[in-house]
């Protein structure tokens, strides 16, 4: 966990130079980490097993595990906790090579108590278990899991918001052909411009005009995926946007569209620089190679390491607050004021965040694309 | 464990935010970033045409007025120009009537002088005839009367002038 969150740290640094608010937050995140670094050292270990899940019980409740708390929040879940004891089941599909396709709800597993049908919830993940209800790793190796987890149902929710959003924006543009913005049209257009003038038509050239609904998908993907992680009761609150395999995705449609766009001179400066000896290029061929590559990953790491970052502040806070109950109801009372103060704070700067970080991944890729469709022989400093 | 789910990119969500992200892009572009675009696109080419004509119907306007004042100043000069002309007619015609006057005042009173002069020739001819009658008749009295005495004489010339004078009166 700290491994990451040092990780998170470093790759928010490299994002450092566009981002005017982060000095501040780095400073705030390196506190905090430490408090939570501190505060996880004290907390007696305990068991992440299945038989062992979130502390219900009485018994349980004086053992507060704030780091695992934390991490059941920013992770991808088969369920859907709303409040106290509810959740959302939500449907298991697995394609298991040897079985065939299976669809069942999540309720069964019963947070990963029982097995059902020869398959167990194991660490949030599903694994397939014999008779006696030991994990069978052979078996295991057969599963694809494409279960409608929270983080799909709130990509899907995403999708679902925006295309409502963007549909009925798209018809009053057609209703008030020639006249000034209204409503939301007026909300989203200054955006919707700031894209299109400072994002793609500056980083990319004449040829912007082409890729503007790639950039405008991404970059309201990213931020309706940001900001409805910030909200605290569903539909909000998954951690899309700090999701690995989100990031990934994205990163990774922002590679296929660059590498697919590059052109005759694009490829030129990766696998020959101009203008460079030949035995310099031996060393520059395989950085341009593997820069390639690195820059969507990076992409990738940011986007995921910034809101994961701040979703594990706003958690850690409020975990203060039963972490000093647990010793002393009086002093949980005292640090709640802090602590939601605190939040509130966070939650703002994570708004913040959330259009920077929407902002930031939509800008480079812009900026890659502009690379990969340059007709002239300007050299621009690539941003990794 | 729980960690490793974290940094682990899970295949059932990369799958599902592939097509999540394709369909949003299909459907976007199509229904919704193709029209705002070019209604965006279109709004600001007709501004741009707006200011455009704006521009030139005040350079027109501009250009109007300077064609008036142009015009006008036309006018003003061939207005000048009629009244010079004018002026110069009538002084013309007052020179050309003043001389045409003189000379048929010249002209009557060379008449008149020749008249004068004819009248007065006329006259002292007459006169020079009338002295001489005047003359042979005053001498024919004399001759006729018998001129013994000179008081008598002289009476008798007298008589006679006064007759004489009578007469011719």
């Amino acid at each position: 966990m700290f491994a990451l969150n040092v990780n998170g740290y470093i790759c928010g640094r490299k994002a450092a130079g566009i981002r005017p608010a982060k000095p501040l937050k780095t400073l705030l995140r390196l506190a905090f980490l430490s408090l939570v670094l501190l505060l996880a050292g004290t907390l007696p270990a305990h068991g992440h097993g299945p038989e062992a899940p979130a502390a219900h019980g009485d018994a349980e409740a004086a053992e507060f595990n704030a780091g695992q708390l934390i991490m059941g929040h920013v992770v991808d879940d088969h369920s859907w906790h709303i409040a106290g004891d509810f959740a959302i089941p939500l449907p298991v599909i697995i394609y298991d090579t040897q079985r065939g396709l299976q669809m069942f709800s999540s309720g069964r597993f019963e947070h990963g108590h029982a097995a059902y049908n020869g398959y167990m919830l194991h660490d949030g993940k599903i694994v397939a278990v014999d008779a006696a209800g030991n994990v069978d790793e052979a078996a295991s190796a057969n599963i694809w899991d494409i279960s409608i987890t929270k983080n799909t149902l709130a990509i899907f929710m995403v999708v679902a918001l925006m295309l409502v959003v963007f549909i009925s924006v798209a018809g009053s543009y057609k209703a008030r052909t020639g006249m000034a913005p209204k409503g939301l049209q007026s909300l989203l257009e200054p955006i919707i411009l700031f894209v299109r003038d400072d994002v793609a038509k500056s980083s990319i050239g004449p040829e912007y005009a082409r890729f503007m609904p790639f950039l405008l998908t991404q970059f309201f993907l990213i931020l309706f995926a940001n900001l409805l992680g910030l909200v605290p009761v569903f539909p909000g609150g998954a951690n899309v946007t700090g999701s690995i395999a989100v990031t990934f995705t994205l990163a990774l449609f922002t590679f296929v569209v660059v590498t697919f766009n590059g052109n005759k001179h694009y490829w030129h400066h990766i696998l020959a620089m101009p203008g460079v000896p030949a035995w310099v290029l031996i060393i520059l061929t395989p950085v341009e190679i593997l820069g390639m590559f690195l820059k969507p990953f990076v992409l990738m790491i940011r986007l995921f390491a910034n809101i994961t970052g701040g979703h594990i502040i706003v958690m850690s806070f409020f975990s203060l607050i039963f972490v000093f109950g647990v010793s002393s109801p009086v002093a949980g009372y005292g640090v709640s004021i802090v602590s939601v103060a605190f939040t509130i704070f966070m939650n703002l700067l994570e708004m913040l965040v959330a259009f920077i970080q929407a902002y930031v991944f939509t800008f480079l890729t812009a900026l890659y694309l502009g690379a990969a469709v340059e007709q002239s022989h300007e050299h621009k400093e690539s941003l990794v | 464990m729980l960690l490793a789910s974290l940094v682990e990119p899970a295949f059932g969500l990369i799958f599902w935010m592939t097509l999540s992200f394709g369909v949003a892009f299909f459907l976007l572009a199509k229904f919704a970033w193709k029209p705002i675009l070019n209604a965006l696109h279109e709004r600001e080419r007709s501004i741009e045409d707006a200011i455009g004509e704006a521009r030139k119907a005040r350079e027109e306007v501009a250009a109007m007025k300077a064609g008036n004042e142009e015009l006008l100043q036309q006018a003003r000069n061939e207005r000048d120009q009629l009244l010079k002309e004018a002026r110069e007619i009538r002084d013309r015609e007052i020179a050309g009537a003043k001389d045409r006057a003189k000379a048929e005042a010249d002209a009557i009173l060379a008449r008149a002088r020749e008249d004068i002069r004819n009248e007065k020739n006329a006259a002292i001819t007459e006169m020079k005839n009338l002295v001489g009658e005047l003359s042979i008749e005053v001498a024919e009295r004399i001759l006729r009367e018998k001129l013994s005495d000179k008081a008598a004489q002289e009476a008798l010339l007298e008589k006679v002038l006064k007759e004489s004078d009578l007469r011719r009166s």
